[in-house]
């Protein structure tokens, strides 16, 4: 009897292994525009799991990898909040993910984003992707770093990648907001003009 | 059963991956406290020249873009980072030693800075005096990275650290940290 445990855990262990194996051999890839993205569930800031599956009335989302600690992304918090306020009701939440090693960077454990959650009134979902396995898929390498997707047919679709708009040190001085073109685009059935953008950002910490 | 034994193999080569990880980081480790120990001896000998008279280099992106296409015979190392990017910060002083025993060799080190303008006078030029930093660098104040950034590569994601290394030979781009080996070893294929 001992033995079958053993046995049962061993192989267990192996197909542990062999799909982590497999995942880490995926994960450089990335999405890429037009590719349906796989369902991930992620701890939010008040402890629930949250997965894309769960917003039955949403047409799509704006998915925001970011964190506390990188300048960049706190010059961005406040304009990540808005998007959320003007998209929620559209259609298009904005589901934000905090991607790094929380070993690396103490600054953005869930104790942390959930005071920073606090103090700037965020209202979207602030997810911790504490395997570090979503953002791979994703194919993330800085905050932010934004992925808009649609939901066509059941499937969560790409359909932006990069950055929120062309100004990172004034929200004021900003000419094209490339999030909000894309969304605009979305939302009347449109081509979005502007596909993928590149900005600079923060590596993500593994 | 087959896949039993190939599970088993994984296993193995799981374990064999895990030391060489050891063994690697375990010499990561030791190079770094070596440097470390360059880089305080360094600072000891500070003298206050250089740096302090020159004010800071402040570039849009037309004008850093002729320092990415010299046509010479040297090799430029054009390292992007800023002071609140701590893994730019741990590289800085690999780049530093680079640019100390290269230059006469034909190796020229630019620190691009990615700092806040408004940064530039409370962060940036503290640090660069604090650590008597002696490669050229440029403060680059350009809002519109989607347009400068496929411009310098366009593998580059915009994530910093990220390194350009060129010569008339080779042109390569690096989103990724060195240690002050593998920058020597780079640069054998320029």
């Amino acid at each position: 009897m001992k033995r079958i445990i053993k046995l049962t855990l061993l192989v267990a262990v192996i197909i542990t292994v062999s799909a982590f194996t497999n995942k880490t051999e995926v994960a450089p890839l990335g999405y890429k525009i037009g590719d349906a993205v796989t369902d991930f569930k992620l701890q939010n800031i008040d402890g629930k799991m949250v997965s894309l599956e769960e917003f039955e009335e949403s047409k799509g989302f704006i998915i925001t990898f970011t964190c506390n600690t990188c300048p960049y992304a706190v010059a961005y918090e406040d304009r990540i909040e808005a998007l959320n306020k003007k998209y929620t009701e559209k259609g298009y939440p904005v589901i934000a993910i905090m991607p790094n090693n929380t070993k690396v960077k103490p600054g953005d454990n869930l104790a942390e984003m959930k005071e920073r959650a606090d103090q700037k009134g965020f209202t979207f979902p602030y997810l911790i992707d504490e395997g570090q396995d979503v953002y791979p898929q994703f194919g993330a390498t800085k905050t932010p770093h934004i992925y808009i997707l649609k939901k066509e047919d059941g499937k969560n679709i790409v359909k932006y990648i990069g950055a929120i708009d062309d100004n990172y040190q004034d929200a004021e001085a900003v000419k094209v907001k490339y999030v909000e073109n894309a969304v605009n685009a979305l939302l009347n059935g449109e081509e979005i003009k502007i596909k993928e953008t590149k900005a600079i950002g923060c590596s993500i910490k593994v | 059963m087959l896949n039993f034994w190939l599970g088993i193999k994984t296993i193995y080569n799981f374990k064999f991956m895990k030391k060489i990880i050891l063994i690697f980081i375990v010499i990561l480790v030791s190079c770094k406290q070596e440097v470390k120990t360059d880089d305080k001896v360094e600072t000891e000998t500070e003298s206050e020249e250089v740096q302090k008279q020159n004010p800071l280099l402040v570039y849009n992106f037309e004008k850093l873009e002729p320092i990415l296409n010299f046509e010479d015979d040297k090799i430029y190392v054009i390292n992007f980072w800023a002071t609140w990017c701590a893994p730019c910060i741990k590289e800085l002083p690999y780049f530093e030693q680079l640019n100390a025993q290269y230059k006469d060799n034909n190796v020229e080190v630019v620190l691009v800075s990615l700092d806040f303008p408004k940064q530039f006078e409370s962060k940036l030029k503290p640090f660069i005096e604090k650590h008597n930093l002696k490669s050229k660098i440029i403060a680059l104040d350009d809002v519109d990275s989607n347009k400068w950034i496929p411009k310098i590569s366009k593998e580059w994601s915009g994530a910093i650290p990220a390194t350009l290394i060129y010569s008339s030979k080779n042109r390569q781009f690096y989103e990724q940290s060195f240690n002050f080996d593998e920058l020597v070893t780079t640069l054998k294929h320029f």
